[in-house]
């Protein structure tokens, strides 16, 4: 199976608007998927840029998903589901 | 105590929009719509029962963002002249917390409650625990009397089914020093006779109902002046960024210049050294406790008199940066990086410092410039701190500068008070009265936040994150001097 990849995003947008309590994944991810998946921290995904839509953010993508408002859990979940194939 | 959450949030979020407001060339229109632009017509409303009221709030929150108190607000005046009125000032008070009174309103009185998990049980340890006759039994289960109630909580502590809950305040409960209550009408009031400014309660309070009022503002404004604007980063600002980035990044935001309050710091820990040897050594005083957390030095001056003549006398790191600053050159602008509201306060009652911006305005400032500080270059300090004045921020920070600023570092034996409660203030008082601290400790270190000042109610990265920043930075850094 294909490793699925985490991009988080590491803007200032995003850090400031809450992405700071996504690092917490660095040590969650490696541990519960070990190589099934990886995280990679990016500078600005731009997904912020269009006006106003920093009051979305953090972003993270997996894969061709965003993930909106990004929490641990949220990343998580998605992950699963990505690895259940569904 | 770094908060998550939507309410922190939706506070960032109006700090950006006042900030690129403030920026634009409509100042004061543009604040107008900030409420309208954030619950555009026809969108969903999220928390409250309609658009209208979600504005209302907003708007309320943009005026403890432009730096007013919200509870002088009588919803008559729009936010373009509260933006006018914000660049029209030249002063502001001192009152620094300021409470989002209708937001209140979802928080319900505390109250103990029976619930449908009691089974009318033939023990009933509920009613044999209550001192105050406040539990009966009705259709053969609990009730309780709520005019006799005074939620000491034994009934549930006893009860063998974990059917009694108290419905809690998450302000009032925080609140180390009772300063923060409900009144009559539900509102939360803050005594600020009381309050010490731990910032507890910003990070409590699930509606986000109380606001630092803000100088962000004032501060804009002094950078468009020709007035040079210096930025003092707290020692736990290492915890957020690497300062070096972080320097340049402030730099591309307005700033002229930079500098630690880690300098500042390894002052204090020497000065505090010295104070040491004098006061325990010489003297032969039992123990001394320190003297830079904000909120720890309101709780003394207000409601711990006992311990004064054991406080350290010498001064904040933030005291001696801010007084080396202004004496070098009087004319400059000090801006204060703050993780908290306590220190806000220190800031304000400091004549040397001009303005206070906490972690988080700063953080808004950046997304409102879009100044990626991942990108920026590295920049050095003209004067670059100890390994131990850049450890200030993280508990037990304090009391190891002090001892590694001693030629015989074993004199000192630290006690460390990681976080003010009530338990904490208890033992305080204990060590006052006893004239003694236990285990025979000599330096007793207290940070009003768990962790220390890297848990300030305003920081951004968890304190396990910042801790491991600090770490990296203080590897590469140099010993403090030894007296």
């Amino acid at each position: 199976m294909e490793q699925i990849k985490v991009n988080v995003c590491m803007g200032t947008t995003c850090f400031v608007m809450g992405g700071s309590n996504l690092q917490e994944l660095y040590d969650i991810i490696p541990q519960k998927y070990d190589d099934r998946v990886k995280i990679i921290g990016r500078p600005c995904l731009k997904l912020c840029s269009d006006n106003g839509e920093y009051s979305k953010a953090p972003y993270v993508q997996i894969g061709e998903e965003i993930i909106e408002e990004a929490t641990i859990e949220k990343v998580i979940e998605c992950i699963d589901r990505k690895l259940e194939g569904v | 105590m770094y908060n998550a959450g939507q309410a922190i949030h939706l506070k960032k979020e109006i700090l950006v929009r006042l900030i690129k407001a403030f920026l634009s060339d409509n100042f004061e229109e543009n604040t107008r719509l900030i409420p309208f632009k954030m619950r555009k017509k026809g969108t969903e409303v999220p928390y409250r029962c309609c658009i209208y009221k979600e504005r209302a709030i907003l708007k309320d929150r943009t005026i403890a963002g432009l730096g007013f108190r919200i509870e002088d607000d009588d919803e008559t005046v729009s936010l373009a002249t509260y933006a006018k009125s914000a660049l029209e000032r030249t002063e502001t008070d001192n009152k620094n917390l300021t409470v989002l009174q209708v937001a209140c309103k979802g928080c319900a009185p505390s109250q103990m409650f029976v619930t449908d998990l009691c089974q009318g049980c033939v023990a009933r340890p509920c009613l044999s625990s209550c001192k105050f006759g406040a539990i009966s039994i009705k259709d053969g289960k609990s009730t309780i009397d709520n005019s006799k109630c005074k939620k000491c909580q034994m009934c549930m502590r006893n009860c063998p089914y974990n059917a009694i809950v108290k419905r809690t305040i998450p302000c009032e409960d925080v609140c180390p020093v009772n300063a923060i209550k409900k009144d009559e009408k539900g509102f939360a009031i803050i005594d600020f006779e009381k309050c010490i400014s731990c910032g507890k309660c910003i990070s409590a309070c699930p509606f986000g109902a109380v606001h630092e009022k803000s100088q962000i503002i004032d501060i804009l404004k002094a950078m468009k002046s020709d007035k040079k604007v210096v930025g003092m980063i707290a020692p736990s600002l290492a915890g957020q960024w690497n300062i070096y980035q972080l320097k340049s990044a402030m730099i591309r935001a307005g700033f002229d210049d930079v500098c630690e309050v880690a300098q500042g710091a390894d002052i204090t820990a020497q000065n505090e050294a010295k104070e040491f040897t004098e006061r325990i050594i010489e003297k032969g005083q039992p123990f001394m406790t320190t003297s830079c957390c904000a909120g720890y030095n309101r709780l003394v001056n207000k409601h711990l008199e006992e311990i004064k003549p054991f406080v350290s006398e010498t001064k904040t790191p933030l005291y001696y940066t801010a007084e080396l600053l202004k004496k070098n050159n009087p004319e400059i602008v000090t801006v204060f990086i703050s993780p908290c509201v306590a220190k806000r306060s220190e800031g304000f009652e400091n004549k040397n410092v001009d303005y206070v911006m906490n972690i988080e305005e700063l953080g808004a400032l950046f997304v409102a410039k879009k100044i990626e500080i991942f990108d920026c270059e590295e920049s050095n300090y003209d004067k670059e701190s100890s390994k131990q004045g850049r450890n200030f921020g993280v508990s037990g920070g304090v009391a190891e500068a002090v001892k590694k600023s001693l030629q015989d570092e074993n004199i000192v034996k630290p006690y460390i008070i990681n976080g003010l409660n009530e338990e904490s203030i208890k033992l305080l008082k204990k060590f006052a009265k006893d004239n003694k601290c236990e285990e025979n400790c000599n330096l007793i270190e207290i940070m009003c936040c768990e962790g220390g000042c890297i848990s300030g109610n305003a920081t951004i990265n968890s304190k396990k994150t910042a801790k491991n920043l600090i770490n990296k930075l203080t590897e590469q850094s140099n010993d403090i001097e030894k007296i």
